[in-house]
């Protein structure tokens, strides 16, 4: 039997201190039991200085004071009891249900940290998911496994567009492979939540999301936890029971935000913009649980999205962020100004693994150059534009104009479409040449005559 | 080894901050010496010592650790098992096989699984050279086995023994452990060689002495080979921000680089990445040696979600195994994915231990730290009187892909060549988007003699009058973007013209092709011979007046453009075709404004 301790010696944030404690282990759970109600908060041991013990606790720490609560450290690591019937249900960003469900019983139980894959044990991505957004499918395609980030800002549609792909997305191969989605709503404020919640209704697929969430009001500390529990189910229910699991995670800015303020509690050396020098690898510890192995069916693609502090790309969120994930989906301002839905800055995104995903025998044999191509010419786009408000459009040479008028067909009907419009990768694909036929022949440097031949259409 | 440690003084944990512990009682343990950690023997390292108290960085997930469980020391420093089987392998940071570890644990990596190296049971086929009476000096070559299909495996004595053979064994099937060779030294100590033997990560492998470095790295890359060539024993760094290609051109170097070896290390990068090599590398086939190219390559891999004191370790580890086989003889070469997470761990590390930040939280000793690694790189003499070299080729991944940051900045000061990866480019899908504007190679002088004699006469001449033409067109550019390009005069649109033929044509390079992924020296100095054969074509028509617009021909164009694609790399004839079609064209062209 453990001993309990009846003394706090000091709360700062979200941490406490207690001394003269033994044979606890790092990272071991504590309960923090109100004496006078009750209340059980829960902790965890984060670092062990001889008999100093310093925890974080997941709960407000507001109250706790020297005498008022009994420490019990319960012997256990994080663990979240995991099952199948985990689907369908809500629960906080310490794994307890808040709907109205009974608590989940089971004798398969996990650690949220996880553990990290062996490369060995990997197989590589290669099976394209089709979104039905024409700009994601074509030039940023997500493949089953991957890791893509939506980078947004605040106020622009990123929830619209992650519902958008929840409800599009096809990612098994047959009707007969299980799907679900695990959704960690970090920092949240409670409409973005309904909003995922009614689309998630409207998708019909309720009944397959497991939710874990921790609102914009809720203790911080519970946000560096929510995460982990809803991989570490993504994790059973891929590589135990075989399903293909797509994680939407919003928001990682308030994640690594909190990550920032305990680093700052424990009176740490900060690195960039007071952040921790370890976010990287802690984000790492998170994205790295995405991914397909080669004895299991199952596959876990990974859609977190953070809103970028003044949208800018080389804030150590988003910037640590694309160092480890396999592309990102940048959102641009601009377009959305221009009522540009979903406003896709497609220069700056990328999908690491679509080389691979693409092509004959998976979408069609154009798709590498058509995006090359498309790419090309939007980044000309961009110069010529710049150009244009230097000498006015009238100045522009004939094929600095052709670019002008392609660079808005593109704008206006490839990137813009509906938000219940799908459309099909051969339709997006054939939207592609259509928009590049605007363009002069010598100008498609990108094109191999061959694919010029077969698709791009002829003038009438 | 059991019996040993049960005599020895064990130290007790008495904290414990992420992958750094402290422990009490002990006084007899040693600076860097290896330890195990608590009852599941997690691997660490001493790295201070103070009084009884010494600080370890542990290389294995220090959760579930307990103040007052033992740490027990091993005697010595953290050291590598180098021997035959690490070729076609992939490691950890600390040089345990992870297919080994894949059979213990299925999928993920768990702690505790205790120091494992390379096989130990499997049996190989020695050829043993040494005679009885012999005298092998420290680093000389004993016997050979054959590794893989193309690496022949020789057999070194370990660099700190010598002596005169004594005993032999008859050449045969062998384990690493086997004893093949005794050897008695002046002292009259008896040593064992056997195929493989221990060697400290953190100690240089020594050489007889450092030569010039005066052969090129070929990596099949236009825009390295021709413009920005890397010296065999040379140091390059590669910084770009997330997405510009970091990746990427590391793996076709270690794809295509006419090195004997390639110890490719990734650190603190994706775990898709490595998945992606082990997959891809057993595929390709080397153009020289004509088996995969796995069969010359040894693999490390830290993952970024891996424990972060074993990241730190990589680079040694890596490095290590560099020198191991460049005491061979072999022209080694070492990519390290990227030297950033590496430089992190170190922060990470020196944060966990209150030391006093220098610049971003790194640590003070971040610039000497990178100058020994980068040192470790060279041509040498082998102790064994060979001819060796270990190439370094370092990505660097600045935060905010901005290279005024502290690793950015000190990479630059030891390293002779600089590969500057550009978002822009990236984003306009320029790849490789190395930008030639901030590019340099230091090594152009010393090898421009290798290039003189073995690709052609003029071949530097004509990479310093391209690039030259390449920064024109940059101030050209900066003039266009204020007036428009219709305002320039016709000799400036040309050299915009032809610029635009060497950015499109020659110094993108697409990966993915399979016959632009590789292309040989000599179609690369063909290719560029052309271009400016068309140039001077162009400005010869200038002076008889004619526009640019009639002197760019669209067709000629178009074929500049592609000829990547369209020209053999192993029939160069084409090129003197589209010689021709200039000739027929200009020839006409000319003739009309003559007259
Ligand atoms: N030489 C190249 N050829 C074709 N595509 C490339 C090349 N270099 C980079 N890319 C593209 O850029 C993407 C990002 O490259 P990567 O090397 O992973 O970047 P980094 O390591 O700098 O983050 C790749 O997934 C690929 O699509
Ligand atoms: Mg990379």
């Amino acid at each position: 039997m453990k001993r309990d301790y009846l003394k706090i010696d000091k709360v700062v944030g979200p941490l406490i201190q207690v001394s003269d404690v033994d044979d606890v282990f790092y990272g071991e759970v504590v309960d923090i039991v109100e004496n006078s109600t009750g209340n059980v908060k829960k902790g965890k041991v984060i670092k062990i200085d001889g008999k100093n013990v310093v925890i974080q606790v997941f709960q407000n720490t507001a109250g706790l004071a020297a005498g008022n609560s009994t420490i019990k450290f319960t012997g256990e690591a994080f663990n979240l009891p995991m099952s199948l019937d985990l689907q369908g249900r809500i629960f906080n960003g310490i794994g307890e249900p808040i709907d109205s469900g009974s608590d989940i019983f089971s004798m398969v139980e996990a650690n949220i940290n996880g553990r990290p894959i062996n490369p060995m044990a990997r197989e590589y991505p290669r099976n394209f998911i089709q979104t039905g957004i024409s700009s994601i499918d074509t030039l940023a395609t997500l493949i089953r496994g991957q890791k893509l980030p939506i980078f947004s800002g605040n106020g622009l549609p990123h929830n619209e567009l992650a519902a958008q792909i929840v409800r599009q997305a096809q990612l098994g191969d047959d009707v007969d492979e299980a799907f679900g989605v695990v959704f960690a709503a970090i920092g949240v404020k409670h409409d973005d939540e309904k909003f995922f919640r009614k689309s998630f209704d409207e998708a019909n697929v309720m009944d397959r999301v497991v939710m874990f969430v921790n609102y914009a009001d809720d203790p911080i500390a519970e946000r560096i936890t929510t995460p982990r529990c809803a991989l570490t189910a993504a994790e059973y229910l891929a590589f135990e029971k075989n399903m293909h699991i797509l994680v939407v995670m919003t928001d990682i800015t308030s994640y690594c935000e909190a990550l920032r303020e305990i680093s700052s509690a424990r009176e740490e050396v900060p690195s960039r913009k007071g952040y921790p020098g370890y976010m990287y690898s802690d984000l790492a510890s998170l994205y790295e649980r995405a991914g397909m192995l080669h004895d299991r069916k199952g596959s876990i693609t990974f859609l977190p999205i953070l809103t970028m502090p003044n949208d800018d790309i080389t804030h150590p969120i988003a910037d640590l962020t694309g160092y480890i994930t396999e592309g990102q989906i940048v959102l641009g301002r601009d377009l959305f100004q221009r009522s540009i839905y979903p406003p896709v800055a497609v220069l700056p995104s990328l999908s690491r693994l679509m080389k691979d995903g693409i092509g004959e025998g998976f979408t069609r044999e154009d798709h590498a150059e058509v995006a090359n191509q498309l790419f090309a010419s939007y980044s000309r786009v961009q110069e010529v534009r710049d150009l244009s408000q230097i000498i006015g459009e009238e100045d522009l040479s004939q094929t600095d104009k052709k670019f002008m008028t392609f660079g808005r067909a593109f704008e206006a009907e490839f990137l813009n479409q509906g938000f219940d419009e799908s459309r099909n990768i051969i339709e997006s694909l054939d939207l592609g040449w259509k928009l590049l036929a605007l363009l002069p022949l010598a100008e498609l440097d990108r094109l191999t005559p061959e694919m010029i031949e077969k698709y791009l259409p002829q003038d009438e | 080894m059991a019996e040993i440690e049960e005599n020895k003084v064990r130290g007790i944990i008495s904290a414990i901050n992420g992958p750094v512990i402290k422990g009490t009682n002990m006084t007899t343990f040693k600076m860097r010496e290896m330890v195990m950690v608590g009852k599941n023997r997690l691997i660490g390292e001493v790295i201070v010592l103070e009084g009884d108290v010494g600080t370890i960085q542990v290389y294995e997930e220090t959760e579930g650790l307990k103040t007052g469980e033992e740490i027990t020391p091993t005697g010595r420093p953290l050291s590598l098992k180098l021997g035959p089987g690490m070729l076609k392998n992939m490691f950890d940071g600390i040089q345990r096989p992870l297919e080994k570890i894949q059979e213990i644990s299925p999928i993920f990596i768990p702690e505790g699984i205790g120091l494992l190296s390379i096989d130990e049971e499997k049996l190989w086929d020695v050829t043993i050279t040494a005679k009885p009476g012999d005298v092998l000096l420290a680093g000389s070559i004993f016997g050979s086995v054959q590794e893989t299909k193309v690496i022949e495996n020789r057999l070194l004595v370990p660099p700190n023994i010598s002596g005169t053979v004594i005993e032999v064994s008859a050449n045969g099937s062998y384990t690493i452990i086997d004893t093949l060779v005794k050897i008695q030294d002046g002292k009259n100590e008896i040593h064992e060689l056997k195929m493989a033997h221990d060697w400290p990560v953190r100690t240089p492998r020594p050489s007889a002495y450092r030569r010039e470095t005066l052969v090129p790295l070929i990596t099949g890359q236009r825009v390295i080979d021709i413009f920005f060539p890397i010296a065999k024993g040379g140091t390059a760094a590669i910084p770009g921000g997330f997405g510009t290609g970091k990746t990427m051109t590391q793996h076709q170097l270690a794809k295509w680089s006419d090195a004997d070896i390639i110890v490719y290390i990734g650190c603190g990068e994706r775990g898709n990445e490595m998945t992606e090599v082990i997959e891809d590398f057993p595929k390709l086939i080397d153009p020289r040696s004509g088996e995969s190219i796995m069969e010359r390559t040894v693999l490390i891999a830290n993952t970024s979600n891996m424990p972060v004191a074993a990241r730190e370790a990589s680079i040694y580890t890596g490095i290590t195994i560099a020198e191991y086989y460049r005491d061979m003889g072999y022209a080694v070469a070492m990519m390290a994915d990227s030297t950033s997470r590496w430089a992190e761990a170190l922060r990470e590390i020196s944060g966990r231990l209150e030391e006093m930040p220098a610049e971003e939280g790194y640590p003070a000793y971040l610039p000497s730290r990178i100058a020994e690694f980068y040192e470790r790189a060279g041509s040498v003499e082998t102790l064994g009187g060979d001819d060796g070299s270990i190439t370094i080729i370092g990505a660097v991944s600045p935060a905010g892909g901005d290279f005024s940051e502290p690793v950015t900045e000190n990479t630059k000061r030891f390293v002779n060549v600089f590969l500057a990866l550009d978002k822009s480019l990236a984003y306009g899908r320029h790849y490789p988007a190395i930008n030639w504007l901030e590019s340099y190679s230091g090594y152009i002088k010393i090898l421009s003699d290798w290039y003189e004699d073995n690709v052609a006469e003029d071949c530097i001449d004509l990479r310093n009058k391209m690039l030259e033409l390449l920064y024109e067109e940059n101030k050209l550019q900066e003039m266009v973007m204020l007036v428009g390009e219709d305002v320039l005069p016709d000799d400036q649109r040309w050299v915009l013209e032809i610029a635009k033929i060497i950015k499109v044509g020659y110094l993108q390079q697409n990966a993915y092709n399979k016959d632009d992924t590789y292309v040989p020296l000599e179609k690369q100095y063909a290719m560029l011979k052309s271009i400016e054969y068309l140039y001077e074509k162009g400005r010869s028509g200038l002076k008889l007046g004619i526009p640019t617009s009639q002197l760019k021909d669209a067709d000629i164009f178009g074929q500049f453009i592609k000829m990547k694609y369209t020209i053999p790399n192993d029939d160069l004839s084409g090129i003197d075709r589209l010689k021709d079609t200039i000739d027929t064209y200009y020839d006409a062209l000319f003739k009309k404004y003559e007259n």
